[in-house]
């Protein structure tokens, strides 16, 4: 559904070239649910204004459903929504005028345009606002607004720009539970970017990494957390001598990593933690080494960020105030 | 899948223009304060002049209407194309413009769509102006044709300064600074001319400026066509200056959209 190869994109500046994207390439099936994650700055709004045709990439080529998106822009538009970062509704504008403006650019007739802007307030719960100002909408409410305005034209791959940056953690959750709504009535590809960690972790199926303007993981968020971070362990024993002979057996099992003794504690990384350590607590038990205290620490996907650049996500990513 | 169709057609073109342009009128409709700016503005403009200043600068109010409301129609123009870069400022920095390119229509129909939408607005002011200037007692001294002969002339320079507001409204960072600089570029070349005073009254330097501007030969070709006098030379003068400055600016605003739209 959407296929980029080595996409580049070099922006010209005061203090020099900046390249924003550096060799990007993907591709994207039908109906999948795919988070673009990174700090800001890292190349992805850059990757989706190339992908929905806004921006020229400077090398490389993109195809959305088959079109090439540099020949047939017209035709990658007609197909795709796109739900910028900015807000796309105009503040003197009525909420439903916007929609119908946006169904006849789409050469929908008035009726027809009018059917499918009711139909979508009622979706994305904002009937009691269709005949106010958009300026008068809060935050969420008008980001509800631009999500229903990229649906207008009911497109198959729905691009999603930051959609959930600035708002409360309330509106946030709301909005997310009207695009996974969304996605399953209609099974309709997914690709936003995101520089919130729990989005990506919670929701998306499936999340690419980037910095500095390259991909630096593609998988799902349990693939790569296992993969990448592993769990971390950390066991206390009555002594530093029972810790230490703990490290020695603990260089035994499988994918064991950053063995560390420190004090009576141990701690040690590995893959599948839970279900790993009560056969090693069993395993130090037999041997006469007794466990005072277990602890695992699931990963996040910032403990992959953090091990793949060794900065922390959210030391980079917190939005500008 | 075949690539069929890559262009969007010039008649399509059109419609998609009519549609944005139809988008910002809609505004008004439920919004009609945003006339205000519109009406409530050349009104009061017509009014302060014909009352405050017209008793010194003419014999009777009466005589000084057939000379000034040509000349309110002319500077109301001007003033009122600002808010074409406003505008389009507005929708740059906020996210309108981004979704007007993300959708499948010509590239130049968001910006057709504003400068239309803008023509009708600039219209309405003109038809409200000779309303009230009516009202008040103005005499047509020549025919209707000559009142459309005005309008149409006035129009046809509202396009071509709107091309300068647009390259504005393009190059600012925010509506705030189109405005301010709309209007402290506008208001010397609205005042150095003969739309308020007559040019005889001036110093001989200020003169040279005031034959010279575009806004003084505009408003000497729309005081012929409503109240009589010289037509052809100031008219003619008016089209030249509205070719020149939409043959500079128009390539400019275009170059410097494209230049922006392919840096953000």
């Amino acid at each position: 559904m959407i296929r980029a190869s080595n996409l580049t994109r070099t922006f010209k500046t005061k203090a020099g070239p900046v390249e924003a994207v550096r060799g990007l390439s993907l591709e994207v099936a039908e109906g999948e649910l795919v988070a673009f994650l990174g700090p800001n700055g890292a190349g992805k709004s850059t990757s989706v204004r190339m992908l929905t045709s806004l921006l020229p990439p400077t090398s490389g080529q993109a195809m959305i459903g088959g079109h090439d998106v540099a020949r047939n822009p017209v035709a990658v538009r007609q197909l795709i929504g796109y739900v910028g970062q900015g807000t796309g509704s105009g503040p003197y504008h009525r909420v439903r005028d916007e929609l119908i403006t946006q169904g006849r650019a789409y050469r929908m007739s008035y009726p027809d345009a009018r059917k499918r802007a009711d139909e979508l307030l009622a979706i994305l719960e904002l009937e009691p606002q269709a005949d106010r100002d958009c300026a008068t909408l809060s935050g969420g409410q008008k980001r509800r607004l631009d999500v229903a305005l990229g649906l207008m034209h009911t497109p198959r791959i729905l691009f999603l720009d930051e959609p959930s940056t600035g708002l409360d953690p309330h509106s946030r959750a709301n909005l997310w539970e009207h695009i996974i709504r969304l996605r399953r009535q209609t099974g309709m590809t997914i690709f936003l970017t995101t520089h919130y960690l729990d989005e990506a972790d919670n929701m998306a199926e499936r999340v690419m990494i980037m910095d500095h303007g390259k991909m630096i993981a593609d998988d799902m968020p349990e693939k790569l957390k296992a993969d990448l971070a592993g769990d971390q362990i950390r066991l206390r024993f009555r002594s530093e001598r029972e810790a230490g002979s703990a490290a020695e057996q603990a260089r035994n099992l499988p994918a064991a990593r950053d063995i560390a003794r420190e004090g009576n504690h141990l701690t040690l990384t590995v893959n599948k933690g839970e279900s790993l350590l009560p056969g090693f607590i069993c395993e130090l038990h037999n041997s006469g080494v007794e466990t005072q205290s277990a602890n695992i620490h699931r990963p996040t996907l910032d403990d992959v960020f953090l091990s793949l650049t060794g900065r922390s996500l959210r030391e980079t990513a917190e939005p500008p105030a | 899948m075949s690539d069929a169709t890559p262009r969007v057609g010039l008649l399509q073109g059109l419609q998609q223009t009519f549609t944005l342009a139809w988008r910002s009128l809609l505004q008004i409709r439920h919004n009609p304060w945003e006339l205000g700016d519109f009406s409530i503005q050349p009104i009061l403009f017509l009014l302060l002049f014909l009352y405050v200043f017209g008793g010194a600068i003419a014999d009777s109010t009466a005589e000084y209407l057939q000379f000034i409301l040509p000349g309110v129609i002319v500077m109301n123009m001007v003033f009122v194309t600002v808010y074409v870069g406003h505008g389009l400022n507005t929708d740059l920095t906020k996210g309108i413009f981004d979704r007007f390119r993300a959708l499948p229509i010509a590239r130049w129909a968001p910006l057709t769509g504003r400068i239309v939408a803008d023509l009708v607005k600039q219209t309405w002011a003109i038809l409200l102006l000779l309303a009230v200037g009516f009202l008040l007692g103005f005499r047509l001294g020549t025919t209707p044709l000559g009142l459309v002969g005005m309008i149409v002339l006035v129009l046809i320079m509202a396009l071509a300064v709107s091309w300068i507001m647009v390259l504005v409204g393009v190059v600012a960072k925010d509506p705030e600074h189109v405005q301010l600089f709309g209007f402290t570029a506008l208001f010397p070349i609205t005042f150095v001319s003969n739309v308020f005073v007559p040019v005889e009254t001036m110093p001989d330097w200020l003169q040279v400026a005031v034959n010279h501007n575009p806004v003084s030969h505009l408003a000497d070709a729309a005081r012929g066509l409503l109240v009589g006098g010289p037509v052809v030379e100031p008219a003619l003068w008016s089209l030249l200056w509205a070719v020149a400055i939409t043959a500079i600016f128009a390539p400019l605003s275009v170059a410097a959209l494209s230049r922006r739209l392919a840096n953000s």
